[in-house]
């Protein structure tokens, strides 16, 4: 790593907003504080004295916990705010709700939304740090390094590699921060779905729309299924969830194409016998649980990095 | 009062020179030269050369809010904005709160359009409420003193709906504006369907969203031989189906705005709420096709689409927030651009902007021949100015051209006679 590297950013907003260099520095910093967490005591006084504001608008277990474990494991002290116990359902908009927030002076706010660009408009009203945790169909740039991370870890780097994403590509953020942040870093990324779930101009990221399943997966180092976005969708996209495991889903036998060595990833919750076949999924391919894994690394050292490190 | 020394442009009469116009009693008297002796005693003169002396513009298409949506804009505030922009005439919009599709809104507006800095002509709604089910009574809005029927806002989705107001609309000899959106193709989209909203996770809605219901209408007015007017023209391939049908000799006309001839999809930069509308702001290509349709022809007219909104709606996550932006001190100079590159010539201007807005409307002004109400607006082409908030005579500031620095300018608007704004010295 270059010694004139500085990581600039006040906030996270999206994949499309960070370097190479700042990609490459928060992998790294991530790396380095892996290992607290397999400590007999799993805390560091790192950002003691720090606030962090979870601030959920729409259900999300996992990712409001893996934040909230990687504040704590670096001991902020942390608040959930979720939409039900929010003002939101009283009228009360996203910026009253920031002015609000703001007064009592947090540290990082992470917000979860799901209008696309919703962070961006919170930065416009906040002086703390704003981390999106997933803005509509935008980005889950956390999501999108923890993938990374992932990525690097199993296959050493990303030149060259073949990343094949296959499913709901229009509506999901962490396809976005995949395909933007995989080709950033050099890795070619095959995207493959029912074309109803394809977004317009998706080659602007660098992606390569495949027409078959099969054509993506073919030599993947990387093959990932993505959940079935029923809630973002407006309406149906497809026939029948029967037809899509049968045309789309990730099993065994599309794997054949791929690399014997390739990664089975997901973004989770599964859609288990729809996305991917459950014994692909908990196969010996399968490094599903090592992105949860990775995805407390990877927020501790945004967190951390966004208090200016250090 | 008498003008002189301008360059009087009035497509009606052909006239583009240098002329003096002579007011009296709130109408032309005389173009041409005027002489010292035929100057009523007390007459102001004012010295206009090196600007131009145009039939007041009239913009058939804006919101002014009132009634329901005060705090957006009323029918005082959105008139002096329209005396601001150099408009001595706007047609508003039903979809105010209650919506106006009865005698008593109509003449509600009319009652309070009542020493406006306007003339304030009223648009009244095609269905009842708006909602698309039943026709609502044309015949007395009329009466009250609607000049067209639009359901602006949103489409008449039932085409049948659409066929019966067109048909009904000739008893009252009532023009049809149409709101050309096929929803189910536009429903839950906030912005252009394209790299954009790609790029930003929006949901998209497609050009043939609008291309669809554009031929629709097209259609109908073809089968019932009554014309259709179709608004705020956003793409290309609209553009393409209203001059062909026009060239069929279909009774179609149709309006877009400044900002679909200035700005693209682009513009909605990082979530811009200021440059959220509907139909959305569309690729360069259909930018582009918009300017060809100013200049041959096949777009009649520039309104604003003037869509007044408070920063509660605008300052928004933006799929949430509301559609539209302000326009009426800002079409002039974003028109003229077209005139200083070389698009079209002041004459074709003039015809968009005041000549076809009141013939397609059938209303007065749009001349300034004489006898003719003196609706009159003097048009500085070279004026510089920086479009501040500040200075804003609407009371919403949502525009995408706030703090840009513009050139061209009214410089001053007389309505019937009367001075609605002025910055000569
Ligand atoms: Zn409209």
């Amino acid at each position: 790593m270059q010694s004139d590297y500085v990581f600039r950013h006040k906030h996270l907003l999206s994949m499309e907003d960070l370097s190479v260099q700042d990609i490459s520095f928060i992998l790294q910093t991530a790396e380095s504080f892996k290992e607290i967490s397999t400590r007999a005591i799993k805390k560091v006084p790192t950002l003691r004295g720090k606030t962090v504001i979870n601030l959920f608008f729409e259900p999300s277990t996992r990712t409001r916990l893996s934040f909230e474990v990687a504040a704590k494991r670096l001991s902020a002290d942390t608040f959930n705010i979720s939409a039900s116990t929010s003002s939101a359902t009283k009228g009360e908009t996203l910026v009253d709700t920031a002015r609000n927030l703001e007064a009592m002076h947090p540290d990082i706010i992470i917000l979860r939304h799901s209008s696309s660009g919703s962070p961006d408009l919170l930065t416009h009203h906040l002086q703390s740090s704003v981390v999106n945790a997933g803005d509509g169909t935008h980005e889950h740039p956390s999501q999108g390094l923890l993938d990374l991370m992932t990525v690097k870890e199993g296959k050493g780097g990303f030149a060259g590699l073949k990343i094949a994403i296959i499913g709901d590509i229009a509506h999901s953020r962490v396809a976005h921060s995949d395909i933007i942040g995989f080709t950033k870093m050099g890795a070619e990324v095959f995207v493959c779905g029912p074309a109803t779930m394809i977004p317009p101009y998706l080659e602007q990221f660098g992606a390569k729309v495949c027409r078959s399943v099969q054509d993506a997966v073919a030599d993947a180092d990387v093959v990932m299924a993505l959940r079935i976005q029923r809630e973002r969708q407006l309406d149906p996209l497809i026939p029948s969830l029967r037809e899509y495991a049968s045309f789309f889903g990730v099993n065994e036998k599309l794997l054949n194409l791929a690399k014997p060595d390739a990664l089975i990833m997901h973004p989770g919750p599964i859609n288990r016998g729809v996305e991917i076949d459950p014994g692909v999924a908990d196969g010996p391919r399968s490094v599903i649980l090592d992105q949860v894994t990775n995805g407390v690394a990877i927020r501790m050292a945004i967190l951390y990095l966004l208090m200016g490190g250090d | 009062m008498l003008l002189q020394n301008g360059r009087v442009i009035d497509p009606s009469s052909g006239l583009d020179g240098q002329a003096d116009i002579l007011v009296v009693g709130g109408r032309v008297k005389a173009v041409g030269t005027v002489k010292e002796r035929d100057l009523p005693p007390g007459c102001k003169t004012y010295d206009l050369g090196g600007l131009w002396v145009t039939p007041g513009l009239i913009d058939m298409h804006v919101h002014l809010r009132e009634p329901g949506e005060e705090y957006k804009e009323t029918i005082a505030s959105g008139t002096m904005a329209a005396a601001a922009g150099g408009f001595t005439a706007v047609a508003c919009m039903p979809n105010t709160s209650p919506i106006n599709d009865s005698q008593g809104v109509t003449s509600l507006i009319l009652a309070r359009a009542v020493g406006a800095s306007a003339r304030v002509y009223p648009v009244g709604s095609i269905s009842k409420g708006a909602k698309g089910e039943e026709l609502a009574e044309f015949g007395e809005m009329k009466t009250a003193g609607v000049v067209a029927l639009s359901d602006d806002g949103v489409p008449v989705v039932n085409s049948q709906l659409f066929k019966r107001a067109l048909e009904y609309s000739g008893n009252y000899d009532l023009l049809l504006i149409s709101h050309s959106e096929e929803i189910f193709l536009s429903r839950g989209g906030a912005m252009n369907d394209g790299s954009v909203s790609t790029r930003l996770g929006l949901r998209g809605i497609p050009s043939a969203a609008e291309s669809i219901a554009v031929y629709r209408d097209i259609a109908l007015a073809e089968y019932t031989g009554r014309p259709v007017h179709i608004a705020h023209v956003s793409t290309g391939e609209a553009v393409d189906l209203i001059r062909r049908a026009k060239s069929k000799g279909c009774r179609v006309t149709a309006e877009t705005a400044p900002h679909y001839f200035t700005l693209t999809d682009q513009d909605v930069g990082n979530y811009n709420t200021n440059a959220k509308m509907n139909p959305p702001l569309r690729s360069e290509k259909d930018r582009l096709e918009m300017i060809r349709g100013l200049q041959d022809g096949t777009i009649d007219a520039i309104a604003t689409d003037h869509a007044p909104h408070s920063r509660l709606e605008k300052d928004k996550e933006f799929d949430q927030a509301a559609n539209g932006i302000i326009g009426l001190e800002t079409s002039l100079p974003l028109s003229l651009e077209l005139v200083r590159v070389g698009i079209i010539d002041p004459v074709r201007l003039i015809e968009l902007m005041s000549v076809n807005p009141a013939r397609i409307l059938g209303v007065e002004g749009g001349t300034l021949k004489e006898g003719c109400i003196a609706d009159i607006t003097v048009i500085d082409p070279e004026k510089k100015f920086v479009f501040a908030a500040e200075g804003i005579r609407s009371k919403s500031r949502n525009s995408p051209f706030i703090d840009r620095e513009l050139t061209g300018k009214a410089v001053m608007t007389i309505l019937g006679g009367r001075i609605t704004h002025s910055e000569l010295a």
